[in-house]
């Protein structure tokens, strides 16, 4: 009899250390299902951030390295230069790589560097324990911020896959959601369209996940995913905001 | 093939390094060691290797872990402030146990400082720049045919120990032209042969049935960190006797003996002799690693030394690996010049004598 649902091999058969309610699991197994549909999984070379996901590598079972904060792009635009025929990756939060890492994720992505980013937008720190993100909303409380987010003084929310779509460099940009499973499964496609295209070498394939952290949030995991619906969709807007087809349709 | 020419320092470096099979080199422009990405963009890929411009040396360094985690051999270059920016990729490298060949053309600090020659980044090259417990192994050369020799060595040395190797060439050794003879080139590695070659490298679990490799920095749990640390510093301590090297000239009944590194030991030799048209017998002591620094050529201080002088384009930063040499067997003294001024071997004689006449 033919099973009706197996676990991906790309995931290691351990339990994660994330919290109840997060959705790494969720973009985690996303990922690894993608490479794992593709026949990639012994092919594939991962970036692990500083944050949370540091210890992605003790769950994706793929040949793995840990990078400093923010640094995850220039050591995958170091293993491209190493082996051209590789699918290579990125895996990074909103303070790693919207704030710290900044200039790495810029200037790789406007090199047309050929990995992915995978980008996870919880609108918080979360590993330091819930500071303000270049990405939390406006009036969003965290410890950094504890009056919520003033915008005078330090700006608004910055809109990654805009600003990323904006470089000619990128080819596939995405910014998807992980609170339903209609949107689960259009993240799935959207990582298996960006991993398709850094097949093709076409440039910098990006797929931004609007995710959870109800931790920091300080609200339940249910509430979570209603925050995401409720707030963070409504600021960060879904959609693709750059394919090699429509390359000139860049927001 | 060898060949006998005439090179600026940078541009030797640079031949050095692509002859030595470094097939991959991240570095961003700063004065005095500019011409090394410059020739690096010029020469690189077109013999089989690959150059890029990195936005920052903070960039540089990390394409440079990520190559060398992938089992690239990787050269990247820089000048004092550059690497001091560096510092954190660098105890990532060797914590992750991650080879590397690291040039520091270094100029003048604190800050900005200048872009005149200076020895102050002894310190930062020798007790580690960066976080926690780790050393690179830093080699000083004091001419170019040396510099080419200890660049052509270090991804050798890199990957044995599987940790960073760095050469300390101050701005002087950069612009000069010197006659030198080049190695002749080695390989550069395929990727296709790094599993083979460098077992740990990730490059993609295929290549090894499946067997996953995970390159990592952290350790959340204390006892695995301290084991880790622990088995690091067990290979430093091989380090230590197998790379600790230094020349000594002239310490047999020696009344004073120098001890400088680069270009410092150049003057040194010129006021050795100096010294002996005045009828004073000078030695010297040149360290050519400062990590490992060879602490036991001080053993060979002999009873007539009547002072042990270092000689320095900083404050004394080497002075200190200088007494635990000497271990108070001799007053340590030292001449120095910060700024980017470089004392004529007259003004050294002129201070030795004076140091002299003072004990």
């Amino acid at each position: 009899m033919k099973p009706i649902f197996t676990i991906t091999e790309g995931m290691l058969p351990v339990s994660t250390s994330y919290c109840p309610g997060c959705t790494h699991g969720i973009s985690h197994r996303i990922v690894m299902e993608c490479l794992d549909e593709a026949g990639k999984l012994g092919e594939a070379i991962g970036v692990a951030p500083i944050g949370c996901s540091v210890v992605s590598h003790q769950f994706m079972n793929v040949d793995m390295l840990e990078s400093a904060h923010g640094r995850a792009p220039a050591v995958a635009t170091g293993i491209r230069r190493v082996h051209p025929d590789k699918v290579i990756f990125t895996y990074q939060g909103d303070g790693d790589l919207a704030s710290i890492g900044m200039s790495e994720i810029i200037h790789a992505a406007n090199r047309g560097e050929t990995f992915t980013t995978f980008f996870i937008n919880n609108a918080i720190y979360g590993m330091t324990g819930g500071q303000m993100a270049p990405t939390t909303l406006v009036g969003q409380k965290s410890t950094t911020s504890p009056d919520g987010r003033d915008p005078g003084a330090v700006g608004m929310p910055m809109r990654m896959s805009e600003l990323i779509a904006s470089l000619d460099g990128a080819v596939y940009v995405e910014r998807v959601a992980l609170d339903t499973p209609a949107h689960v499964r259009q993240a799935k496609k959207a990582v298996a369209a960006a991993l398709e295209i850094q097949e093709k070498r076409l440039g910098f394939t990006f797929v931004e996940f609007l995710s959870t952290c109800p931790t920091n949030w300080g609200l339940t995991p249910a509430n979570a995913l209603k925050f995401v619906e409720e707030k963070l969709i409504p600021y960060y807007p879904l959609g693709v905001f750059k394919t090699p087809e429509r390359k000139e349709e860049a927001v | 093939m060898t060949d006998k020419v005439l090179m600026k320092g940078n541009e030797a470096f640079a031949e050095t390094a692509i002859r030595a099979g470094c097939g991959y080199y991240f570095g961003y422009p700063i004065t005095p060691q500019s011409e090394i990405p410059e020739y690096m963009a010029r020469e690189l890929d077109r013999r089989g290797g690959a150059f890029l411009q990195a936005e920052s040396e903070l960039g540089a360094v990390n394409m440079a872990y990520g190559a060398g985690a992938a089992g690239g051999s990787v050269f990247i270059s820089s000048s004092s402030p550059g690497i001091a920016l560096m510092q954190e990729g660098l105890s990532f490298l060797c914590c992750a146990g991650v080879p590397a060949t690291v040039l520091n053309v270094s100029r003048c600090g604190p800050g900005i400082g200048g872009i005149q020659p200076g020895q102050a980044d002894y310190f930062q090259a020798t007790r580690g720049g960066g976080n926690g417990d780790y050393h690179v192994f830093v080699f000083a050369p004091d001419r170019l045919q040396e510099a080419v020799d200890l660049i052509y060595e270090a991804p050798l040395i890199a990957d044995r120990y599987r940790n960073p190797v760095m050469i300390l060439a101050d701005g002087m050794l950069g612009q000069m032209m010197e006659p030198i003879v080049l190695p002749e080139q080695r390989p550069l590695i395929k990727p296709a042969d790094i599993p083979a070659y460098k077992p740990w490298t990730v490059t993609g679990k295929a290549d090894r049935g499946g067997k996953r490799n995970v390159v990592q920095s952290l350790y959340m749990q204390p006892e695995d960190l301290s084991r880790h640390v622990e088995e690091m510093y067990a290979n430093y301590t091989r380090a230590e006797k197998e790379l600790a090297r230094y020349e000594a000239d002239g310490l047999e009944g020696a009344e004073i003996v120098f001890v400088a590194f680069g270009t410092t030991a150049r003057l040194c030799r010129e006021t050795i002799e100096l010294l002996g048209d005045r009828g004073v017998k000078a030695g010297l002591i040149r360290p050519v690693s400062l990590w490992p620094f060879p602490y036991r050529a001080f053993d060979e201080v002999g009873p007539d030394t009547k002072a042990v002088v270092s000689v320095e384009l900083s404050m004394g930063q080497m002075m200190e690996d200088v007494k635990i040499g000497v271990n108070g067997r001799k007053p340590v003294r030292l001449i120095h010049r910060v700024g980017g001024l470089v004392p004529t071997s007259v003004e050294v004689m002129d201070e030795a004598i004076a140091i002299l006449e003072g004990i």
